[in-house]
């Protein structure tokens, strides 16, 4: 049951439902395409931005392609020494080591809550999962604070350490384990006189794999959209995220206007790793594990 | 099981004694360290002042001191801050709406048997998704340039009035816009995949009756798609408390947006721009404490009335 791609069988279920009239219904048909326009219009926009040079910005129609493409590719690659693509380079690692990071976290936490029994299990999942509802962002100035005073501001692990903890990765990797990870193996490996890592890394870890890519691509896009905590956290521009990187060349666009063409390719060149990153893994947006099962 | 037990070892979950809190401690030091103790350090904070003595010059010039209520109460007497969470609210009143209606709207699309299209707009409404609200703002803020728009070029193509939706009131339905574009297709897909978990037998028995399309929509799913959309109100609520990237971006473009447009927006001005780190925190509780007041309170009320019926 993937998000983007549903099963075969679920997509013959919807169509072969007896009773159903063939006539397809064009009124629906519609909205769903008004509403695919409606999403697709700033996106193609910076498509056909992105091949304009400064001054076709803002003179010619909106759509209309321009000639400027591979010259806007060269500006933004030579501004500030190639900065552009360090900022993508951070941004990869801060939500790739961190995405990573946090799904084995969440993996070893959500097994352990729904393997055992121990005393204070309840407890902890409890506090752990009111964690969702902490209105994350207003704790970046306090984590800030705190950074500040072990001097770790301003360095990649500022970034990159507060978004490791993920209470709805564990939440996740919780109902997973529970249900990928059937008790009799985890006791027969037990029997077998395997350790309870062994046990862990061996068996069960290779089990919640499809679960923990998905909570791998949750935590990705997260840390990847997430502005403010490195917004705050870093001052030195070539530590940046690209959406740090490229809000402060906005910024720098209202008083020297040629700014906007990088903005505008530095954007598009920005949202194809993750729109590669959905085509390719959708099978793994299991959305059917926060939707919370629907009893029929 | 009973000669097992008597071992310990063999039984689940009896394993080892410490092993469980050895495999939840990374978890619990992180969050610890990045949840709990500043959650405690604001609090801390927010209770706390600098205070000058003579003209603030000299090394023990500024201390700081225990400052009572004093910061809160400042904070909710703040006209500045009430304004900004006025707006806000405003904005959560209009936009979870809108958002988690055409999401509603297009995940029950997506399911019903007669339409087309389902596969390519399903992918197309998810995109935004991929978009950092940094980016989204981006494009949609040059989208409101009058000298860029399309709808502007087509408006004065035809001699009509140009609108100019960066200038005056109209810039809150502007983010509002921002934000539906980035929320809408995340939600359809929750909802969607809730409604491919439901039995197809229960709409068969349902057309056998006669109902249609519609009436399975409005009685059927819509009634089974609550759970999810309980959740899904209640994402959207603690995200529009904290919005913030937005606004901050558009602000770049246009002069209709003040420092202090949303909480956040005040609590990071203070904090960094006036180094008021104490004010900036008690705000930051008071936000935190809104959002879980909120939360807590829309879970309780619709689960009064969702599911009053049953014992849960």
């Amino acid at each position: 049951m993937t998000a983007l791609a549903p099963a075969k069988d679920q997509e013959q279920a919807a169509t072969v439902r007896p009773g159903v009239r063939k006539r397809p219904s064009w009124l629906g048909s519609a909205i769903l395409l008004i509403g695919a326009v409606y999403c697709l219009l700033p996106i193609a926009w910076v498509v056909a931005a992105s091949t304009k040079n400064g001054s076709d910005l803002f003179t010619t129609f909106t759509f209309a392609p321009g000639t400027g493409f591979f010259e806007n590719l060269g500006d933004l690659s030579s501004n500030g020494g190639g900065i552009y693509w360090q900022w993508l380079f951070n941004t990869a690692i801060y939500a790739g080591v961190g995405g990573a990071l946090s799904a084995l976290v969440s993996g070893i936490s959500g097994y352990t809550l729904a393997k055992y029994r121990f005393a204070g299990r309840d407890a902890i999942f409890n506090v752990l999962l009111a964690g969702v509802l902490v209105p994350g962002i207003t704790l970046a100035i306090p984590q800030y604070l705190l950074l500040a005073k072990v001097g770790l501001t301003d360095t990649y692990w500022s970034v990159l350490l507060p978004q490791i903890i993920s209470p709805y990765g564990i939440y996740l990797a919780r109902i997973y384990a529970a249900a990928a990870v059937p008790d009799t193996v985890v006791e027969a490996a037990r029997t077998d006189g395997a350790g309870e890592f062994r046990i862990f890394a061996r068996v069960a870890l290779p089990m919640m794999v499809p679960g923990l890519v998905t909570v791998f691509l949750f935590q990705f896009v997260a840390i990847w959209n997430n502005f403010l905590l490195p917004f705050i956290m870093l001052s030195s521009d070539e530590k940046f995220p690209v959406t740090v990187g490229l809000f402060t060349l906005l910024n720098q666009g209202a008083t020297v206007p040629a700014l906007y063409s990088h903005v505008i390719i530095g954007s598009l060149l920005s949202i194809i790793p993750l729109i590669v990153l959905f085509l390719t893994l959708q099978r793994y947006w299991r959305t059917d594990l926060i939707s919370g099962a629907v009893k029929g | 099981m009973s000669a097992a037990a008597t071992t310990g070892r063999q039984r689940k979950g009896t394993a080892p004694r410490g092993v469980p809190y050895l495999f939840l401690a990374p978890a619990i030091i992180l969050f610890t360290l990045f949840l709990l103790l500043p959650i405690g350090y604001a609090i801390y904070l927010s209770f706390r002042r600098i205070k000058v003595s003579g003209l603030g010059l000299g090394k023990n010039a500024r201390t700081e001191i225990w400052a009572g209520l004093d910061n809160y109460r400042n904070a909710l007497g703040d006209p500045e801050l009430l304004g900004s969470a006025g707006r806000v609210l405003l904005y959560g009143l209009v936009l979870i709406p809108l958002m988690l209606g055409l999401a509603l709207l297009f995940a029950l699309l997506l399911d019903a048997p007669r339409v087309r299209f389902g596969r390519f707009a399903k992918l197309a409404i998810f995109l935004p998704y991929a978009v950092p609200g940094v980016i989204a703002s981006m494009l949609w803020g040059f989208l409101y340039l009058p000298a860029v728009s399309p709808f502007n070029y087509l408006l004065s193509a035809a001699g009509l009035p140009e609108p100019d939706p960066l200038n005056g009131g109209s810039v809150f339905f502007a983010i509002v816009n921002i934000a539906v574009w980035g929320g809408v297709g995340f939600n359809m897909i929750v909802l969607f995949t809730s409604l491919r978990a439901v039995p197809g037998e229960i709409y068969e028995s349902a057309q056998l009756d006669g109902a249609s399309d519609l009436q399975i929509a409005l009685r059927i799913k819509i009634p089974l798609l609550l759970p999810s959309l309980i959740m899904t109100t209640v994402f959207s609520l603690i995200a529009t408390l904290q919005v913030f990237t937005e606004p901050l971006t558009i602000r770049s473009l246009t002069n209709s947006i003040s420092s202090s447009w949303t909480p956040l927006m005040k609590v990071y001005r203070d904090a960094f721009s006036q180094n008021d780190i104490y004010s900036a925190a008690a705000s930051s509780v008071v936000i935190a404490l809104v959002t879980l007041v909120l939360s807590f309170g829309f879970l309780r009320l619709v689960s009064r009335q969702a599911f009053g019926g049953e014992n849960r």
